[in-house]
């Protein structure tokens, strides 16, 4: 009968352990706080030490122990030799323990600054933080920090353990001015859910059973409390996203997709869409060793198959066709630096989402984040433990959600392409979309470029340079004293910080054009050359001042067409054919021996411009009047 | 129609963690291998990569390390499994050593261990190449394991540096290696011994014998109560053997692991005795009697 007995109670026992749910926690607290006094304590009250490791931890008391001839709770949990001799904990730590009721996973990390990346690998899988406080010194900075990061992780429920109540006689109004100092710095952080426990983990008061020293306490003791939060309506039931890990082809005749549901519910018959390629079908099975199941829920991993055959693979996703993620290669993200080595912008990075493995680069800083203060800076890298809002872009479309929304999609790792150290951690930002993000070469821009179009606009280039790009064409006979005009002209402009470039006969003919000689043809090509290049400079913003002969009405016409007339204006040297001959006699005299062809007005017609913008003689000194068109173009 | 449920139980979690970190490892490494040790842990492993690939079969080999002083019923099941599961499944052994005669009697605990399981494993891994080698490792078995990652790196002489580990966010693994390098991944590491009689216990997963109580005869060697298994054990110790009730609570090589007295002869009795003892699990493995931090010694040089 006895015996009978015993087995039923421990069938009682393995069918209740098989219910209890699992609870992810993660630990924070500065050193001495007693976070290992009370993890040990957790781990020892809910029976999970068997008497050996007892045995070993009172040696190990002995040996390297703080805490006298006492158990120290603490030293169950250093594991690695060095740390232990350090007395301190560094890296991530897992610890397991059970009650009637839940099973618990603690990620236990250590709290110094320059352990902020543990902290955050550690609440990456968390579902709630055991935030611990010395009661006598309250909320101080390493608290904050802590709910700054744990808020970034998105963990949703906090527990504040107001701990060492013992040191301050377990006063109400000290626990109660903590709690308040706590709550006013929570505003600002994004956790929904937090409950204090004041308790004292090196006496058991309010760990395991309500303390009896702290009757105005009216909450649950600490243990109680972790076993009851409720956790699973934290899960994203809502937006399908099925990130296809595995591709099952036993036989031809079967082609399964396999994953973990990351979010959302999927259904036999419900229609799914295959992203990238935005292909439809029905949900045929879902298939598990165990059978088929009708529908499947996050994290279970599954397998699925459709009625379809359409081409899918690793990486790919699958979602309802009315709910889908984005599907950008330019996204924003919190990114926290997991690296020694210092972030370089110049960095090819492998960077891992969901299924999806490609190269991304970092576009820019936004900001870095003080984890101490919240205070924003610029920052032209990241250094280890540093947080920053960063732009990304990876070199496919990735398929995405707000990392607030889901974390599952919203996370990404980046890796070092020569180290496959993990540089990085990111949190997807989904607030503004990829056109408006700042960048090296965004979708939009690799369009332009493409088309050869600039990434620096015009507008952008005149606005630096204070001018508008523009061209003052000077004709007149040769002689009339244009080129005095352009020099003079051009001396000014740069007298007044103004950019701007000369063109003549001289320097176009000496290489442009050089091939070119006199005759109509060519000359024509001549011009037309020149007013490609200051249509060239124009569009860079540079003023472009020209002299040339420029005879024919039809030319100066076409030129005007080719730079655009708005920014064209056309200055009429009027000397007449004696006083410009008079000026500059060689070539007239040149002309009249008949050793030279096509000297306007006199071998050649010089058609006078009908409507100059301005028609000058020689001797006008008008200058100022020039710049005065030049600045109000 | 019933309620739709969408909560698992932490054993439905757990599996649906290792089955996805199983699949990872068969994505994206090219010549993956699940180390079986024939224990409880690695036949829990097994199933969960069965599950993994179902209706497929599980596409990459298992390797027993065979360090040829196992208990001669874990070879038994080995082999009778291998057949009957249709598994893909490699033995080896280092045969040099085997040749030269290693053997805990003569060598002692750490010789043997050094030659026959360490080098023995880095052998099989060479030779074959491996990428990715799955262990039944589990974090709660040992204070050093606490901080190992899932995916754990190991450089191109399979050491494991415990400073200097990848950080390991989310489900999100970093699987990148260089040629020759590695990772040793542990689809299990967030399971406790419960969690793994749990399992074995809904799964009905067959396991061997040798975790079951029943009279052996067994003889005190070196503090600890050992199988006498085979002729190879010293007469003057065999000739000392008692007839006991007995059980082993780990399975290895036979005469560094110490058996326990148990009336323990099913699944339930076991995870009582597991729940009420007074000795851990891993106290009966001769070979941590070793100084404090032994193991952590042993995994640096690649040992599992
Ligand atoms: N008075 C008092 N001391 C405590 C309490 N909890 C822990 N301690 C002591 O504070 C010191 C640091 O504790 P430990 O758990 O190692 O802190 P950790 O650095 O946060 O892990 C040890 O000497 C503990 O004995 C408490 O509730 N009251």
């Amino acid at each position: 009968m006895e015996q009978t007995k015993q087995a039923l109670n421990i069938e009682e026992f393995l069918a209740q352990d098989e219910k209890k749910d699992l609870l992810r926690i993660l630990t924070a607290g500065s050193v001495d706080d007693g976070k290992s006094t009370l993890i040990g304590r957790l781990l020892f009250d809910s029976k999970r030490l068997y008497d050996d490791q007892l045995v070993a931890l009172k040696r190990d008391s002995k040996r390297v122990g703080h805490a006298g001839e006492n158990i120290d709770y603490a030293l169950l949990l250093d594991g690695l030799k060095a740390e232990r001799e350090q007395g301190i904990t560094i890296d991530v730590a897992y610890r397991y323990f059970s009650t009637n009721r839940r099973k618990f996973i603690i990620a236990d990390t250590p709290g110094h600054e320059q352990y902020t990346r543990n902290m955050v690998t550690g609440a990456s899988t968390a579902s709630l933080a055991l935030i611990l406080v010395d009661a006598s010194k309250g909320v101080i900075t390493q608290t904050r920090r802590h709910t700054f990061l744990v808020s970034l992780l998105g963990i949703k429920h906090v527990v504040l353990a107001v701990n060492k109540m013992d040191l301050v006689d377990y006063d109400k109004e000290v626990f109660d001015k903590i709690c308040e100092d706590y709550k006013r710095f929570l505003i600002r952080q994004n956790i929904p859910d937090v409950n204090f426990v004041p308790l004292s983990a090196l006496h058991g008061d309010n760990v395991v059973n309500l303390s009896d020293k702290m009757p105005w306490y009216k909450g649950q003791p600490i243990l109680e409390l972790l076993e009851s939060i409720h956790i699973s309506s934290d899960r994203n039931f809502t937006d399908l996203r099925y990130p296809v890990q595995y591709v099952l082809r036993p036989e031809h005749s079967f082609r399964g997709f396999s994953a973990k549901v990351a979010s959302g519910i999927v259904r036999k018959g419900d229609e799914l869409m295959a992203l990238p390629s935005r292909k439809k079908s029905k949900v045929k099975e879902i298939i598990t060793y165990d059978g088929e199941q009708n529908y499947a829920f996050p994290p279970e991993s599954v397998t699925i198959t459709l009625e379809d055959e359409i081409d899918i693979s690793r990486g790919d996703m699958l979602v309802h066709p009315n709910n889908q993620p984005r599907v950008e290669r330019h996204f924003e993200s919190m990114l926290v630096w997991m690296d020694e080595k210092d972030m370089d912008l110049n960095t090819n990075f492998i960077i891992k989402q969901t299924t999806n493995l490609t190269k991304a680069r970092i576009d820019d800083i936004r900001y870095k984040i003080n984890v101490n203060t919240m205070h924003r800076s610029e920052a032209n890298h990241l250094k280890l433990n540093e947080i920053g809002r960063v732009v990304i872009t990876a070199s496919k479309a990735l398929f995405f959600d707000a990392y607030e929304k889901n974390r599952e999609t919203g996370s990404f790792i980046l890796i070092d392409p020569i180290t496959h150290n993990t540089s990085a951690v990111g949190m997807i930002i989904d607030r503004v979309s990829a056109e408006d993000l700042p960048n090296r070469i965004s979708d939009k821009d690799r369009k332009k470029i493409s088309e050869g179009i600039s990434l620096v606009s015009s507008k952008e280039r005149e606005a630096k340079l204070h001018q508008k790009g523009q061209t003052i064409w000077i004709t007149g006979l040769h002689g009339s004293g244009k080129t005095d005009l352009a020099y003079l002209l051009e001396k000014r402009l740069f007298d007044l910080g103004h950019v701007s470039i000369l063109l003549d006969g001289h320097n176009v003919r000496s290489g442009l054009s050089k091939e070119l000689d006199y005759s109509p043809a060519d000359r024509a090509e001549h011009l037309r050359r020149a007013a490609e290049v200051c249509r060239l400079l124009n569009d860079q913003g540079i003023i472009t001042i020209c002299t040339f002969i420029s005879p024919k009405e039809k030319t100066r016409q076409q030129i005007a067409e080719i730079i655009g007339k708005e920014r064209f204006t056309l200055i009429h040297m009027a000397s007449d054919l004696e006083t410009s001959r008079a000026n500059k006699p060689e070539l007239y005299k040149l002309a009249e021996e008949g050793k030279l062809h096509n000297l306007a007005g006199m071998n050649s017609v010089y058609e006078v411009p009908e409507n100059p913008d301005l028609r000058l003689e020689m001797d006008d000194n008008r200058i100022e009047g020039i710049v005065e068109i030049i600045q109000n173009k | 129609m019933t309620k739709e449920n969408y909560s698992l139980s932490h054993l439905q979690e757990l599996e649906a963690e290792a089955i996805h970190i199983i699949r990872e490892v068969a994505a994206e490494f090219e010549n993956p291998v699940m180390l079986y040790s024939i224990g409880k842990d690695s036949s829990c492993m097994v199933r969960l990569a069965e599950k993994a690939f179902y209706p497929g079969k599980v596409p990459f080999p298992l390797m027993h390390i065979d360090s040829k002083w196992k208990f001669k019923e874990m070879v038994e099941f080995r082999d009778h499994y291998a057949k009957e599961k249709g598994w893909d499944l490699i033995v080896h052994y280092n045969k040099e050593a085997y040749e030269a005669g290693i053997g805990p009697f003569t060598h002692g605990s750490k010789v043997h261990t050094d030659v026959m399981k360490t080098e023995a494993l880095l052998e099989g891994l060479n030779k074959y190449g491996f990428d990715a080698a799955f262990g039944g490792a589990r974090r709660d078995e040992e204070k050093s394991r606490a901080k190992e990652r899932i995916f754990s790196f190991r450089d191109e002489f399979h050491q494991w540096d415990p400073k200097n580990q990848r950080p390991e966010l989310w489900a999100n693994y970093n699987t990148q290696v260089m040629k020759g390098e590695s990772i040793r991944v542990f689809p299990i590491s967030n399971w406790t011994e419960l969690d793994v009689w749990q399992y074995i216990r809904l799964e009905k997963i067959p396991i061997v014998p040798l975790y079951f109580a029943k009279p052996r005869a067994v003889v005190e060697y070196n503090g600890a109560l050992v199988l006498v298994d085979d002729e190879r054990m010293p007469k003057e110790l065999r000739d000392k053997a008692k007839m006991k009730m007995v059980r082993f609570r780990t399975l290895g090589c036979y005469p560094l692991t110490g058996a326990v007295e148990s009336d323990a002869d099913t699944i339930e009795k076991i995870v009582e005795e597991m729940m009420t003892t007074t000795a851990s699990e891993r106290t009966t493995r001769v070979i941590d009697f070793d100084q404090e931090g032994s193991m952590e010694q042993k995994k640096r040089e690649g040992y599992f």
